[in-house]
């Protein structure tokens, strides 16, 4: 940046220079927390096999063990590649990661055979099969740091990643339904027993495309407008872009039948058109668009049906889950029995029945858990997802430039809004769409997709936090200065012990 | 029964556990959350104050006054923090600035901050709207004392500790 320009033009300046203040960059408290973290997720795993078993078995120890190894090998990487990263995110997110890990295996646990269960191997079920899908999206998210040098180099493809990203999200629409269809909603590629979800993908490459569109034509969607009742509303020309957003939702939503997807693109795109702009009459055009289609849809779904009934019947089983608590509203009514019978403190760690909800291992992890660590044990992990949003928010507001205040203002959201899709859909407060719990849940793509998100976001964080001219500039300068200063036996007064 | 008094203290151990780490993450970042809000209140006021005496004398700028962060208190990059090196920090629309502001009011390379023997001087680089050292314009380079601010179109930047 201004590195080059900085030695040529300061002058001699051989006395004190602004004293910098050693600014650290934190790696070690990153390194305790991690320690942290994994210490907790090896005592998850042994409550599961104290309350299952009555006893503790010998290896307990291993996942937890796996994933230290794993999440050791990242933080080495962000030493080298990211040194200034923001300590909180990896272990944060690795505590959430190793709970999923613990949980799914205490499914499988659940569900094998009684003879097996004392040594059950650490790969098999889908508790191993998240384990080693946790080992490629870590080192996928390495692979992110290390070559992704400067977040503004993502701006130059910009265009490429916005193509791609709506690809991606329309191959499931696409397809036949043979190979995209797994439980009503249309979002997966399937390759034989092995499926998955483009979508995920997806958002990261749409909002890059979104954060470099609005950084070129914020000024135009900021400044030319019309006041109504005290708030700034954008012309009808530039209403445009959001207009397009708002009909790809649309159509992800009647022909993916995945309301929480289209959701997500929807408010992800507003959301950064609000950061971009600062302007509040977005949010509530927005709001007021995504309402209108979701009622309209409702409308249509009750009275055409078609492609609309999928959305019918959800909100119909959401409005009122226990009219067919055997059939319709089955999942959702074990999701909030699961959820009652833990209470406050929950069943404890491997104490309760998951078993009983269908998906538990994947769209109702959050009530599984929440039977068994209750009420403050939900809190707790959801207080974790906020302090990671925050820190991501945090990064976009500290670093320099508008496409990286953008991406990392809008994936720290879409992270947010996913988790508040899903936990708002298990609990009843919106109607429930097929989402995965960020990190906790069984799935490879979703896994993969939010460690690239938080490999982004450190990126941008290290970028932030990275004080300028860490180390270059005032050496060169400084000795060519003092060396005419000793030649001509300048007055020793100017030169400052 | 021994049994199960371990099973309860393991259930409510760990999830005691989980809230330790929750306010230890906090701990962690504590510091990043506060410590703007800390340094405007209670230590930018009174420096600016005083600031008219530390201009006529720069080179008395103590150790312990340094500026070490430039702060954006007004305008789109607001609540953006640089902390200072020893290099100078060159400030405009161009995307190789050190603060690229997309201010309309503001030239490609319209000011720079030079550190010199330990005070920090903003100079215009022949900018078309000019930079203002809090009311005055700013013609030649310029000492800048803390918390004072130097205003680029709508934009606004102090030096903090």
């Amino acid at each position: 940046m201004s590195s080059q320009a900085g030695p040529v033009n300061t002058p001699a300046a051989t006395g004190e220079l602004p004293r910098v203040r050693d600014v650290q960059t934190r790696r070690n408290a990153e390194l305790a927390l991690l320690g942290f973290a994994m210490a907790l997720v090896a005592a998850y795993s042994a409550t599961i096999q104290l309350t299952m078993f009555d006893t503790i078995t010998g290896n307990f120890w291993v996942p937890a063990a796996v994933l230290s190894v794993l999440f050791l090998g990242l933080h080495l990487v962000v030493r080298y590649a990211a040194p200034y990263a923001d300590p909180a995110l990896i272990p944060a997110v690795a505590l959430l990661n190793g709970i999923g890990v613990g949980f799914l295996r205490r499914l499988d646990l659940a569900e094998a055979p009684a003879a097996e269960r004392l040594n059950y191997p650490i790969f098999a079920g889908t508790g191993g099969r998240q384990l080693a899908w946790t080992l490629i999206s870590v080192v996928l998210a390495a692979v992110v740091l290390m070559i992704v040098k400067d977040h503004r180099a993502i701006s130059r493809y910009a265009y490429t990643l916005g193509l791609g990203g709506i690809v991606l999200v329309l191959i499931p629409a696409l397809l036949p339904r043979s190979l995209s269809e797994i439980n009503g909603a249309k979002l997966w590629i399937k390759f034989g027993s092995f499926s998955i979800q483009p979508g995920e993908f997806a958002k990261l490459a749409l909002l890059a495309f979104f954060a470099y569109y609005l950084v070129r034509k914020r000024e135009v969607l900021s400044l030319a407008s019309r006041r109504v009742l005290g708030v700034d509303f954008p012309r009808g020309r530039d209403l445009g872009p959001v207009l397009a957003v708002w009909a790809v939702s649309l159509l992800v939503l009647i022909f993916e039948k995945d309301l929480g997807t289209s959701l997500l693109y929807f408010g992800m795109f507003v959301v950064t058109l609000y950061i971009a702009t600062e302007r509040v009459s977005w949010l509530i055009i927005g709001l007021l668009l995504f309402f209108g289609g979701a009622y309209s849809a409702y409308l249509l779904g009750a009275s055409v049906g078609g492609p609309f009934a999928n959305f019918y019947d959800r909100a119909q089983i959401w409005l009122d889950p226990f009219s067919d608590p055997y059939l319709r509203g089955y999942q959702l009514v074990q999701s909030l029995l699961g959820l009652g019978s833990g209470g406050l403190f929950g069943a404890g760690p491997g104490g309760g029945q998951p078993t009983k909800i269908p998906e538990v291992h994947n769209d109702f992890i959050f009530a599984g858990l929440g039977e068994e660590i209750g009420l403050f044990g939900l809190s707790a992990l959801l207080i974790i997802y906020l302090l990671i949003v925050q820190r991501g928010l945090r990064a976009g507001l500290a670093v320099r430039d508008s496409f990286g205040k953008l991406l990392a203002g809008g994936l720290a959201f879409t992270l947010a809004l996913q988790v508040f899709v899903i936990v708002g859909g298990i609990s009843r407060l919106i109607p429930l769409t097929g989402q995965t719990t960020p990190f906790l849940s069984a799935g490879g793509s979703s896994l993969m997709a939010n460690w690239m998100l938080i490999a982004v976001v450190l990126r941008v964080s290290d970028a932030a936090r990275r004080p300028v001219d860490a180390s270059v500039s005032a050496r060169p300068s400084g000795s060519s200065a003092s060396a005419p200063a000793q030649l001509h036996g300048a007055p020793t007064e100017v030169i400052k012990p | 029964m021994a049994g199960d008094f371990v099973v309860e203290v393991a259930r409510i151990g760990f999830i005691i556990l989980l809230w330790i780490f929750v306010f230890t993450v906090v701990g962690v970042i504590r510091r990043d959350l506060f410590a703007g809000a800390r340094s405007s209140r209670l230590v930018a006021a009174p420096r600016g104050v005083g600031a008219s005496t530390g201009q006529q004398r720069p080179a008395k700028v103590k150790r312990g006054r340094a500026a070490h962060q430039l702060v954006v208190t007004a305008g789109q990059l607001a609540g953006t923090r640089i902390t200072l090196g020893d290099g100078q920090i060159t400030i405009g629309r161009a995307e190789d600035s050190t603060l690229v502001i997309t201010d309309d009011y503001a030239s490609a390379r319209h000011a720079r901050l030079v550190p010199r023997s330990g005070q920090w001087f903003v100079e215009d680089l022949g900018s078309t709207n000019g930079t203002y050292l809090d009311r005055a314009k700013v013609t030649g380079p310029t000492p800048v004392p803390l918390g004072v601010p130097i205003r680029i179109g709508r934009t606004s930047l102090e030096l903090r500790p």
